[in-house]
Formats: C-alpha cells, structure tokens, sequence
C-alpha cells in the first residue's frame, strides 16, 4: 500500500537542492511489543499476597506420665476428622467416670461454615465474656482514652482470665492441616487465649467413630 | 465546483500515552514483585486471618501433601555451621564446592545418604529428585531432631552476632527479636498426624513457640 505523504507539502520548485526532510517520529510498534510483552510476564508471575503466619503455642512435653492437666471449668473440646468437627464442654465423662448426675460426654457436630450450624457462632456464644469486654476496649482506644500497648496488655490479660473460654484441639489420624488450621483460625478470631493441641484418648477416638457411621 | 474536502487522517495512531501507561505498569510490577527462590516442592498453604508478617531469622519445615518433610533454615553463615556440625555428627565429608552450594541451596529434604547426590543435582531437577525427605519417625536415628537441633544451635549464634552489631550501631534492639522463629509450612492437604510428628520433634527439643504459614483472609466484620 502506498504511504500516505506527510508534511512536506510545498518546498518544490526554484531548484534549491535540500537535505531530505527525514521524519522525527520513531516506530515504536517494536518498544511497545517489548513493553507489553515484559507487562504480561510481570503480572502473571507475581504474587502479591505474603505470607502471613500464625502463632500457636503448644503445651511444653513432659516426661511425667501422671501429670494431669489443668481442671477444665471453663473449657471446651474440639475433636477434628476429615472436614468434620465434633465438640463437647468440659470435662470427659465415660462409664465409670460419670458426672455428678449420672450423665457421660455426648459430641455435638458443628461446621466450619460462619453459618448457624458453624463454629463461630458458637465461639461467639461461649466466649460472650471476653468479646464484649473487648468491644468495650475497642471503643476505649478509638476514643483514644487508652494507647495500643495498654490496648494490648489488657487484651492478653483478658483472654488469660478465669471467665474466657479455654480450647483443647484433638484430631484423629484423618484430619487434615487445613482442618485444624481453620479451626485454630477461628478460635483467634474468637479472642481465645488458651488453646492447647493435646493427644486424642482412646475413649474419645471411640466416640467419634461411632459419630462418624451415622 | 469546489469538491467538499474530507480531511486526510494520518492512519498511524499516536502510541505515546499506551506506551507511557504500558512503561509504568511494567516499572510497577517489576519493583512490587519478589523473586522467590526455587522450592523443591510446591506447597498450598491453608489461610488465616493472621497479619503477622514472616522474620528474617527463620528454621522452617515445610510438609508436603505426601507428608514429606523438607528443611530450610535462613542465613549463609548458619547453614554453613549447621552442616559442618551435621556432618560431624554422621561422619561425612562433603567437598567445599559442594558445602558451598548447600549454603546457597533454600529448601532441601532428602536423609543424611542422599545429601551428596541431592546437592550435585541441579536446581531445577531437585523437584524431581526421588526422596522421602528428611527421616523423621525412626526414634534412634531421627535426623530431623539433629537437623533442627544444629539448626536453633547455629541460628542462635548468627542472631547473637547480629544483635551485638545493632547495640554497636547505638540502636536500641530487643534480644527475641534476633533469635530464630520456628515456622512449619504444611499443605492444606497434608494429614495433620505427619505434623503433629514434625511438632513432637520440635517439642522434645523444647521448642514449644510454632508458627504455621498461612496465606492471609479477610478477617470477619463483626
């Protein structure tokens, strides 16, 4: 195809020889490939998100057998499967270890889900205490009455307290890593303080074995 | 007659303003993006609503789906001792060509046997490299117990060093800031029996501080 001439519209005539008028644009279309070509690599090789981590204290090992831990008043059992979650509150009573009225542990099931059935419904519930004291300190520092390290300190010291909701994490060999990082995921988001991933005890293997069939 | 003129339009289009957009995005992307080392294996990590942000002075160990376990611990100087008091402990030799491309190498699991032929093998084919990774179960020769042992050993060391220079720069440092996290990287998929494993070692070594690495989620409103 012809090009179309540009500029040089007069200038002929009279004879005068000139140096030839070269034009000051530069093709681009190559510059512009380039750019776009390393555009495309950049953006679809780059990751934006970093990791986070997630801090999880687990209880210190020991070698005494007949350690018991802590009495659980205010305390809460997770076990975990694959992408199934059971739960009972305080203490494990089997036959011949009943409660005081005669009652042995029976596991609820909850979901991950943030739904009625999830779990975070019930942290919600249970953890009442700590969340609103919270809500209340929240407020305190956006009225900047109180400063972030205080902020901080009081929180730690209120998720410590006797009131606030104590978590033990128990899988069985099924569970997967996301399973119990979920659930670590939203006991942080429930603001508890104590949580402790311990072994499973065959009593309770049992149990959500048999809750598994049906 | 006069002829109604159309007014010729030059068919080139002047690029300038693309290429000017094209160029920033390109400066954009460019300076936002890290490179991330090679990994000899590819991890999806499970999500949290954690915003805590990954240090510098790290012994990580990263589970795959499989449940292999790799080992990675940050900082030349370190992993150089690491080695050295590894090797001493399961009597080998290493040339010191090849001690020295393990201290540039990031993540590696493979047993105590394998370790020459995993560090003469190339970057790109270590995904390749047939391993179990690193032993864990056996109690009599656990090597991920000595590994993150020498590991912590090292670490310690560097962070002591590290910590002496910034109270030399008349800065005001906080001694926990310099020693090592302890940072497990699991598959969303992985059975959480083989970390509780990897946790049990950290745990009879009294390491009792863990972090998982979890990729970041909008943390719910309430």
């Amino acid at each position: 195809m012809a090009e179309i001439a540009e500029g040089g519209g007069g200038g002929h005539g009279k004879g005068k020889k000139r140096a030839k008028k070269s034009s000051t644009r530069v093709d681009m279309t190559p510059m512009v490939d380039l750019a776009f070509l390393l555009l495309t690599f950049f953006v679809l090789t780059s990751t934006f998100s970093k990791p986070k981590m997630l801090p999880l204290a687990y209880p210190a090992k020991t070698e005494d057998k007949t350690l018991k831990g802590p009495k659980m008043n205010n305390g809460i059992t997770f076990l975990l499967s694959e992408n199934k979650i059971f739960y009972y509150q305080g203490e494990y009573y089997f036959k011949g270890h009943a409660a005081a009225d005669g009652s042995i542990t029976e596991l609820k099931e909850v979901d991950f889900g943030p739904g009625e059935k999830g779990v975070r419904k019930l942290l919600g519930k249970l953890n009442n205490y700590v969340l609103v004291k919270k809500q209340g300190l929240d407020e305190k520092l956006k009225r900047k009455e109180i400063n972030d390290s205080t902020y901080l300190s009081t929180l730690e010291k209120l998720r410590g307290e006797k009131e606030a909701l104590k978590v033990l994490i128990k899988t069985d060999e099924k569970a997967l890593c996301k399973n119990f990082i979920d659930l670590v995921d939203e006991l942080k988001i429930a603001e508890i303080g104590v949580i402790a991933p311990v072994d499973i005890t065959p009593g309770e293997l049992q149990l959500m074995k048999e809750k598994l069939k049906n | 007659m006069p002829k109604i003129k159309i007014p010729k339009s030059s068919p080139s289009i002047d690029m300038t303003p693309m290429v000017d957009l094209a160029f920033l995005l390109v400066t954009f992307f460019m300076l936002a993006a890290s490179f991330r080392a090679s990994e000899p294996v590819t991890v999806n990590t499970p999500s949290s609503i954690s915003d805590k942000f990954i240090p510098e002075n790290v012994i990580m160990v990263t589970i795959d789906h499989d449940g292999r376990v790799f080992f990675n611990l940050s900082g030349e100087e370190a992993r150089r001792e690491m080695l050295t008091n590894m090797l001493g402990k399961y009597k080998m030799k290493l040339s010191d060509e090849q001690i020295g491309k393990f201290t540039f190498m990031s993540t590696f699991g493979c047993t105590m046997q394998e370790l020459p032929s995993y560090i003469d093998t190339g970057a790109d084919d270590r995904i390749t490299f047939q391993t179990k990774g690193i032993q864990v179960d056996s109690t009599t020769n656990n090597e991920l117990y000595n590994w993150i042992n020498f590991a912590n050993v090292a670490a310690l060391n560097t962070g002591k060093t590290a910590f002496e220079e910034a109270k030399l720069n008349g800065e005001n440092p906080k001694a926990d800031d310099f020693k090592p996290k302890f940072i497990l990287r699991v598959d969303s998929k992985t059975v959480y029996k083989k970390a509780e494993d990897v946790i049990n070692v950290f745990r009879e070594l009294n390491l009792n501080n863990l972090n998982f690495i979890t990729s970041s989620e909008l943390a719910p409103i309430n």
